[in-house]
């Protein structure tokens, strides 16, 4: 484990810290230079535009994720049946559920080419390679990462403090909003952190959803080592994602939570 | 609220499956617009004759295999260690590789086999992806293992020492049978991390070591194309049909 991961960060850190070379090598000046040059306005965008995506993408998985997973925490006996739904995807490659979203989205794709046979709108909407596009993947991709927890915690809530609160004379509503919600904020914190960090390391979405528009940090990163061949520069930019990633960690951790 | 939350669930699970099944549908269509023009089996034809899909498909099942195995085998061993004496460095960087976004993981794994090559005399191929499948899908199977050995009763293992059995003896009668549903569940986990994996891969493989997901990728940023859908819905069935046995085999 040491050998398979400790090595190969323990050589990027140094890469981060030194020159690019006259042929795509890393080669000796120790700089900062390469971390200077991720607030430069052009790579800023790309970093400020990834944790945008990440934090609408996570908010979206919450909102959306909440009643799915108190749906589940309720349904008696069928829970297992419903819990598999959620985990399936798991088992299925994230890349060909990419592509599905590309097959519906794409302009002569089966949404755009209902529409327009419904006549509902005349010119297909461009619905493909947009920020929008990359959101909608990121949510579909991770949102059981976001019930699972969910439903964990509310699995365990206490019926008792429902019927308090009904006893008391608050209406469903209220008894959603004041006390389930908060009761499951151990969970919702686990999911966000679940959602976001692969959200904000995201390379393959943005990439097949998203297009040249839309480039995130993973998009950079990959480009550095492949297209434009700066090593060093790569590697500060996957250092600071890694380094954001876990910060965002022990933030969470520790207040004592449980993220797995 | 109860109607609402039901309404509300087959929604979420249309959002979840319903792409899929459409992906799917149209992969039978004779055409290839989208738009339905009769069942046909064309495109399952065509993939069968593209030689660089099933040649990265061979490739795909060589990589996961080996990599399962040997993914399998030290990661068992590693999580047994784990059980039997707390090591927070491991645990730590196990915990780490789990939250490492891919991409990370995947050029500091290539900076590290093209530093290597300095020493050795070696090329990115099929062995770099193997090693760094391995390496990725090791934390998947130690999470699993140690989970299963979290309710493992250590008297049960004490017993067979405390009659004669040497360590290993006890470790192979005792708790290895005990581990075994675990050690399946681990290693179908490896096999489907290994064989969906594109973004890892396509920075360490070499020009003999392309995979499925690589060959795809390739293909579907050039845009839709219903070959595609059909090679699709063949791992996913594929993917499907193994999770089945393997729940099968967990409960039985």
């Amino acid at each position: 484990m040491v050998a398979t991961l400790g090595a190969p960060l323990a050589i990027v850190c140094v890469y981060s810290l030194r020159s690019r070379g006259a042929y795509f090598g890393v080669e000796a000046p120790w700089t900062l230079e390469n971390y200077a040059r991720l607030w430069d306005p052009l790579y800023g965008a790309i970093v400020l535009r990834s944790f945008w995506i990440a934090a609408v993408s996570t908010a979206l998985c919450v909102v959306l994720g909440f009643p799915l997973a108190l749906f589940i925490s309720r349904a008696g006996s069928r829970k297992n049946l419903y819990l598999a739904l959620v985990i399936l995807p798991f088992w299925t490659s994230f890349l060909i559920r990419t592509y599905a979203w590309m097959f519906l989205l794409r302009d002569t794709g089966l949404i755009n080419t209902l529409l327009q046979s419904v006549g509902l709108i005349h010119a297909p909407l461009p619905m493909l390679y947009n920020s929008g596009a990359v959101i909608l993947g990121l949510v579909y991709g991770y949102l059981p990462f976001m019930v699972l927890p969910l439903y964990a915690t509310l699995e365990r809530l206490d019926p008792s403090l429902l019927e308090a609160s009904a006893d008391l004379g608050a209406r469903p509503f209220d008894t959603l909003w004041r006390v389930i919600v908060p009761l499951s904020a151990g969970g919702m914190r686990a999911g966000a952190i679940l959602v976001f960090v692969p959200c904000l390391g995201t390379y393959l979405t943005s990439d097949l959803l998203g297009g040249s528009k839309t480039v995130l940090i993973g998009n950079l990163v990959q480009d550095q080592f492949t297209g434009a061949r700066d090593w060093p520069f790569g590697a500060a930019a996957s250092l600071a994602l890694m380094a954001a990633a876990m910060a965002l960690l022990f933030a969470v951790r520790r207040k004592g939570e449980d993220l797995l | 609220m109860r109607r609402f939350l039901g309404l509300y669930a087959v929604a979420a699970f249309a959002f979840l499956h319903l792409p899929l099944a459409i992906l799917a549908v149209f992969s039978f269509n004779a055409s290839r617009f989208t738009v339905w023009q009769g069942f046909s089996l064309n495109w399952y034809r065509a993939l069968v004759q593209d030689r660089e899909l099933i040649g990265s498909a061979a490739n795909s099942l060589a990589i996961a295999t080996v990599s399962t195995v040997a993914a399998t085998i030290i990661g068992t061993m590693a999580a047994y260690g784990l059980w039997k004496r707390a090591s927070p460095w491991l645990s730590g960087g196990m915990y780490l590789s789990l939250v490492t976004p891919e991409i990370v993981t995947g050029v500091s794994l290539l900076a590290f086999f093209e530093w290597s090559f300095r020493f050795l005399n070696a090329r990115l191929g099929m062995h770099t992806v193997i090693l760094a499948h391995v390496g990725f899908s090791l934390a998947y199977v130690v999470v699993v293992i140690l989970a299963r050995l979290r309710n493992f009763d250590a008297a049960t293992e004490e017993a067979a020492l405390d009659l004669g059995a040497t360590p290993f003896v006890a470790f192979r009668l005792v708790t290895l049978p005990y581990l075994a549903p675990a050690v399946a569940a681990a290693a179908l986990l490896a096999f489907t991390v290994s064989i969906d994996d594109y973004v890892i891969t396509s920075l360490v493989a070499g020009v003999d070591s392309q995979t499925l997901p690589m060959v795809i990728y390739a293909l579907a940023r050039r845009g839709v194309n219903p070959m595609l859908n059909a090679v699709s819905t063949v791992i996913v069935a594929g993917l499907g049909a193994l999770v089945l046995v393997s729940e099968r085999l967990r409960h039985r």
